[in-house]
């Protein structure tokens, strides 16, 4: 029988605490990337005409096409960004069941084909309870981006969920 | 330019008209090649059994989150702006679940020059059960 954990913080998340990454680039956002996130997210429907008719676009208030708020510039990067060190591990080396508890974004500045996303994050905080996993652990990552005028584009809060492996959900 | 809701016309209580998807493949694969999120367990039965997931494979939280925003574009329209959506993942997305984007008003206030609408949403599957409960602020126009 597994011995019961006092706690699934690392050292390492302390170190983190706070302290923003490197800023990251993605590659200009492309019309065509903007048009096929749309009708991926909306399928089997035609996605709205803002997201891929310049000229219905040109009569609202964006003037141009927008990105739909969710479309993420920064996929399909050439080089992959490697899991941070610990992230799921408890302090003793156990390997941790991470899951997607969920979100919440603030919008800007809509993004725009053309535009360039700066993105950087941080661990912003964390907490541990007893639930149906035994103890688990909520990791919160605040997680911004910037446009190519330093406008606030969107910032997320993300829940990241850990438990030891081997709990069933 | 069409103006779809007004401020002044929204009420605490209003309910956003339902927004519906039935999910599969078609919709996880096609949404993994945009995200570029090729997780086994999306992919294949037996990566999503070995996920504890009896069922198999199953849905990308990140296209629940989409569906939430999609349903409040389309009931605002272009006009208007959503400023915020949150949402928690609280049950797996089975394959062939049909989905269905709910919102009620909760709240409204005018901030400076924004008129704000609160709301509590949910992604509602075809057994009634909640699994993601959420919040959106929206930013609307006023009625002139």
């Amino acid at each position: 029988m597994a011995e019961l954990q006092e706690s699934l913080v690392t050292e390492d998340m302390g170190t983190r605490k706070g302290v923003w990454s490197d800023g990251r680039r993605a590659p200009p956002i492309a019309r065509s990337d903007i048009r096929r996130w749309a009708i991926a997210t909306y399928w089997p429907e035609e996605p709205p005409r803002i997201y891929w008719d310049d000229e219905y676009a040109a009569t609202t208030r964006y003037g141009s096409i927008i990105a739909p708020p969710d479309f993420n510039p920064f996929a399909w990067p050439v080089q992959r960004m490697r899991t941070p060190p610990g992230a799921a591990a408890a302090p003793d080396g156990r390997r941790l069941t991470s899951m997607n508890g969920g979100q919440t974004d603030t919008y800007g500045e809509p993004m725009r084909a053309d535009d360039v996303i700066t993105s950087r994050s941080r661990l912003r905080d964390w907490e541990e309870r007893q639930g149906r996993n035994g103890l688990t652990l909520f990791v919160y990552n605040e997680t911004e981006w910037r446009n190519q005028d330093d406008k606030l584009v969107r910032l997320r809060v993300s829940t990241g969920v850990q438990f030891e492996a081997g709990h069933k959900r | 330019m069409t103006v779809k809701v007004f401020y002044n016309d929204v009420n605490v209580g209003d309910e956003m008209p339902a927004w519906s998807r039935q999910t599969d493949f078609m919709h996880w694969n096609r949404y993994a090649a945009v995200n570029d999120e090729f997780v086994p367990f999306h992919m294949d039965d037996e990566a999503g059994r070995k996920a504890n997931n009896e069922q198999g494979a199953f849905g990308m939280g990140n296209l629940r989150y989409a569906y939430i925003v999609n349903a409040l574009q389309d009931w605002i329209g272009d006009e208007a702006e959503i400023r915020e959506v949150g949402c928690q993942y609280r049950a797996i997305n089975q394959k062939h679940d049909v989905l269905t984007v709910t919102a009620r008003v909760t709240d409204k206030k005018q901030d400076g020059d924004a008129n704000l609408i609160f709301l509590e949403t949910n992604v509602v599957n075809q057994e009634d059960q909640g699994t993601c409960p959420g919040h959106a602020v929206l930013v609307l126009p006023q009625r002139p």
